[in-house]
């Protein structure tokens, strides 16, 4: 029996919200056949990870503050996003330390006992492998690093995948190396950023699967470019919209 | 201010300013005596992996020490020893070379092989350690001739690195020079091919001599 | 590449660019990280406390640099006692001072050395060369090294950039070695024949350490070859040169780093050799030892408290190997001795920060984490990383353009007119549904589409579907 919550407050993310909306939608859907209610608090923006990881540490500030009066009464935020997430739970305490903020290190230390990404949150808090979903297609999974070492999501997103049914899980050879994308990192160091690309992209290519699903639209962003420079057939897709489809969608 | 001024210096005005970050931290955990997967006997494992370095392993009684070392030296005539070592250890038809006075390296470099006691040998990672104690010798002695033959008592086998090095202390203390062995040299630098001997010797040969 | 020593000779991204290029390099690298990354997990996961041995390895370091004027001062007075002698360098042109003039005092014009990355940090070849000392690399990469001229790429396997036949034809070019074949076996015979004759006879030698401890005096070295040993023990005269943040405070400490060191470097149960002496001991090594402590710069590292986690660092190179970016670029596009994840953080850092070229090199990471998984002291490499991007000063482009986006992220109206204005801005390069090519976006479209703004964004769906903002 897993959590019991009143209301899943949705971190849609700035990158989700403008190129990837369908991601955002995805979530809504899975959560309510699920039977949840969902919010989703206009107020957000970005939490500011781009900055912060840029060595912008004074402009991402206020985004944190944004990012944690929007957050603080909600209930439980879930996020399509580890990065996004790791970003909170990770980073937003000592960011407020160097700041000297005590105030908003306290209440970023309380927000980040409550956010969570999709997979972790499906599994590790609702106690739920199996979301009913449908998708007869062949699939290999690509670990991002956020996931993988930050958040330690694990087996969260695998268990997820194999009881979708129709689904065939194809292993990801070296799965754990970087995809390369690194947030401003492909385009400060474009060429080793795409020489990481190239590499995955050929393991993908040889699991011969249709699609590539990952917990997070940036580095799907990055390998989907690739593979559309390159006109492959091969489609990235999130696991929300994975796990969210029907067979009646 | 001169260097030694300087640097201490600068070093006190970096830990005043991140005393705190310092303080902050956890203090060192202590070590937990984790009972650590033995393969068979300290003795059992220390042989194993030992030879796993392409170090050549006998295991003997007292009795049969003389014709492991024989066996081990095969042929070898000229044997660098130090005055201290049992000479009933060595085969009758091999030819002392004894480091007392002093041998010069060349007359070192003569020798077929050099025959040595050991301080204390390690299970957990097969390593023999000499610290200039009975039947060791200076360290010259163990890295100029091209073939080392080590005779390893069985109770001098502990088990773990921490209790070598808990036992060296006195050595150290001592101002003794320790060489840690761990079978013959090797260099894996020309396309990771890893290629024994280079520098040390390239032959080592250890003799367990178990209690009765 | 640069001319050894720290300061890296062009920006990380310049060099990469030119590196990546080397299918040579690439294919060896790939190689031996790999080989190496698996060796490394199993003799890793063979210890059930290993994970505790990284936390122990971690406090023993960050007490060591706690306490580190009393360690030094220690170490000092106990190798004086054990008749050693004792100097400090402030900087690498002082090191090489003292180093110049003791080899000058002995009336040596050849000198045998065994690898140490610190005397390739202070540049002491070219500096000894100068005077007209030679000093002879013993360990079998750097030798290759020295032959071929050029810098080391990798803190353990220096040469992993030449292939065998490279070797041969060098050895046969500067040895004079009769090589009919390219067999490592006996091209590294051939390095044996050319340098025991030089440890024979060479009067002084030169050394880095690994560790030394406080409480005793007594200073190691670790190595495989037993060059080490040579050196160490046959000439009669040893000059040490160590960074000061090599430290530890008492001889119990070298339990742990003897079980950290080898499994993550050489993925190792052990390496062959580590010799440990303590000042001169009669009739046996060297007559006369100087140890030569080093700061150039590990100060200005103390002082960062989030950066100062970097001198724990014991040279295992295991972050190298399992860095995706070091593993394609190699260890020149780093242009400093130290390369990769490590590299990239300890050199811009121990130029105080205020190097133009080493100060791209906290850039030269896409923030993977793999480093901080195999690092046995826990160095948290992306903290610092993200730390030093902080601290590097940036063009005025760039600034603007993210005061910009923090801008448009200020709040919800101005990030939904950010994100129109993008939609609308896009239609002159959107073609079936991405765009190849347009300006400003030049370093992503090189290599990769982006996908076009979709109609509606997500909030705006929301806003729609259920009649409200939220």
């Amino acid at each position: 029996m897993g959590l019991l919550v009143a209301t899943i407050d949705l971190f849609i993310t700035c990158l989700n919200d403008a190129l990837f909306p369908r991601t955002g939608v995805a979530m809504v859907t899975l959560f309510e056949r699920l039977g949840h209610v969902v919010r989703f608090n206009a107020a957000q923006t970005c939490c500011g990870q781009m900055h912060l990881n840029s060595g912008y540490r004074e402009e991402a500030l206020p985004l944190i503050r944004r990012f944690v009066d929007t957050f603080s009464g909600a209930e439980v935020v879930v996020a399509p996003s580890a990065s996004c997430v790791a970003m909170v739970r990770e980073m937003y305490v000592k960011a407020a330390e160097e700041a000297g903020d005590n105030a908003l290190a306290a209440r970023a230390t309380e927000l980040a006992g409550k956010t969570f990404e999709l997979s972790e949150f499906l599994v590790g808090q609702l106690a739920i492998v199996d979301v009913g979903a449908y998708f007869p297609h062949r699939v290999t999974y690509h670990p991002t690093c956020h996931s993988l070492r930050l958040l330690k999501v694990a087996e969260a997103p695998l268990q997820l995948l194999r009881n979708v049914k129709g689904l065939e899980l194809v292993d990801l050879k070296v799965a754990d190396q970087c995809c390369g994308f690194g947030g401003t990192f492909s385009v400060k160091n474009p060429e080793t950023s795409t020489a990481m690309m190239v590499d995955k992209i050929g393991n993908i290519e040889d699991t011969g699967a249709e699609f590539c699903v990952a917990a997070d639209n940036s580095c799907l962003m990055h390998l989907g470019g690739g593979f559309s420079r390159k006109g492959s057939p091969i489609k990235t897709i999130h696991l929300a919209e994975i796990l969210a489809s029907t067979e009646t969608s | 201010m001169d260097a030694k001024a300087e640097i201490l210096a600068r070093i006190a005005a970096s830990n005043g300013r991140a005393e705190l970050a310092a303080a902050a931290r956890p203090k060192t955990p202590a070590p937990r005596m984790v009972p650590r997967p033995t393969i068979g006997s300290v003795q059992a494992q220390f042989v194993r992996y030992a030879a796993e370095y392409k170090a050549l392993v006998r295991v003997v009684k007292g009795a049969e020490v003389q014709s492991a070392v024989r066996d081990a030296l095969s042929g070898e005539k000229r044997v660098a020893v130090t005055s201290d070592l049992p000479q009933e250890l060595l085969p009758h038809e091999a030819r002392l070379v004894v480091d007392h006075p002093a041998l010069a390296n060349d007359e070192l470099d003569r020798a077929d092989a050099v025959l040595t006691l050991c301080a204390v040998a390690i299970a957990e990672t097969g390593t023999v350690v000499l610290d200039g104690g009975i039947g060791q010798g200076r360290r010259a002695l163990t890295l100029i001739p091209d073939h080392h033959i080590c005779i390893v008592r069985e109770d001098q086998i502990v088990d773990s690195v921490n209790e070598a090095v808990v036992w060296l202390r006195a050595s150290v203390e001592a101002g003794r020079p320790l060489t840690f062995i761990s079978g013959p040299s090797a260099t894996s630098d020309i396309e990771l091919v890893r290629i024994e001997g280079v520098h040390g010797p390239r032959r080592l040969d250890i003799i367990v001599v178990e209690s009765q | 590449m640069s001319g050894g020593g720290l300061h890296p000779a062009h920006s990380f991204t310049e060099e990469a660019r030119e590196n990546l290029r080397n299918r040579q390099l690439r294919a060896n690298l790939g190689f031996a990280t790999k080989t190496i990354r698996e060796k490394r997990l199993r003799v890793t996961q063979e210890l059930p406390d290993w994970e505790d041995l990284r936390l122990q390895g971690a406090a023993i370091k960050d007490e060591a640099l706690a306490s580190l004027s009393e360690n030094l001062l220690q170490l000092e007075a106990r190798v004086q006692a054990a008749g050693g002698q004792v100097h400090w360098a402030r900087d690498a042109a002082e090191a090489r001072e003292i180093v110049t003039a003791l080899i000058q005092k002995h009336g040596a014009k050849e000198v045998v050395k065994v690898k140490s990355i610190t005397t390739d940090e202070i540049e002491l070849n070219k500096g000894l060369e100068e005077h007209g000392i030679h000093a002879i690399e013993t360990d079998l990469a750097e030798l290759i090294c020295q032959l071929a001229g050029d810098a080391p790429s990798h803190i353990l396997v220096p040469a992993i950039h030449k292939n065998r036949t490279e070797i041969r034809d060098l050895f046969r070019d500067k040895l004079g070695a009769d090589l009919p074949t390219d067999d490592p076996a006996k091209l590294a015979d051939a390095a044996r024949t050319y340098l025991r004759q030089k440890f024979m006879s060479a009067k002084v030698a030169i050394s880095g350490a690994n560790f030394a401890i406080a409480e005793t005096g007594t200073v190691c070295v670790f190595e495989s070859e037993g060059n080490g040993r040579m050196c160490l023990t046959l000439p009669e005269v040893l000059i040490t040169v160590m960074g000061i943040e090599k430290v530890l405070p008492h001889w119990e400490d070298m339990a742990v780093f003897l079980r950290l060191l080898p499994r993550s470097s050489t993925a190792e149960r052990m390496n062959p050799y580590n010799s440990f002496w303590t000042g001169v001991h009669p009739g046996d090594g060297p007559k006369e030892f100087h140890l030569v402590l080093l700061d150039n710069g590990r100060t200005n590292v103390l002082a960062s408290p989030v950066g100062r986690q970097t001198l724990r660092c014991i040279r295992c190179s295991a972050c190298l190997n399992v860095c995706p970016v070091y593993e394609r670029t190699g260890g020149h596009s780093y242009g400093s001795v130290y390369p990769g994840p490590i590299g990239a953080i300890l050199t811009p850092q121990l130029l105080g920060m205020r190097d133009q070229n080493a100060n791209t090199l906290p850039y030269a990471s896409s923030l993977c984490g793999a480093c901080v998984e195999v690092c046995p002291v826990r160095i948290d490499i992306p903290e610092v990383l993200i730390h030093l991007r902080g601290e590097t000063s940036k063009s005025w482009f760039e600034r603007m353009a993210m005061r910009f986006v923090a801008r448009a992220m200020s709040s919800p109206g101005r990030f939904l007119r950010a994100v129109k204005l993008a939609r609308f801005g896009q239609k002159f390069f959107v073609r079936k549904g991405v765009i190849r090519k347009a300006p400003g976006l030049g370093g992503w479209t090189a290599s990769r589409d982006l996908p076009a703004l979709p109609q509606q964004s997500f909030r705006e769906w929301w806003k729609e579907s259920r009649g409200r903002e939220s």
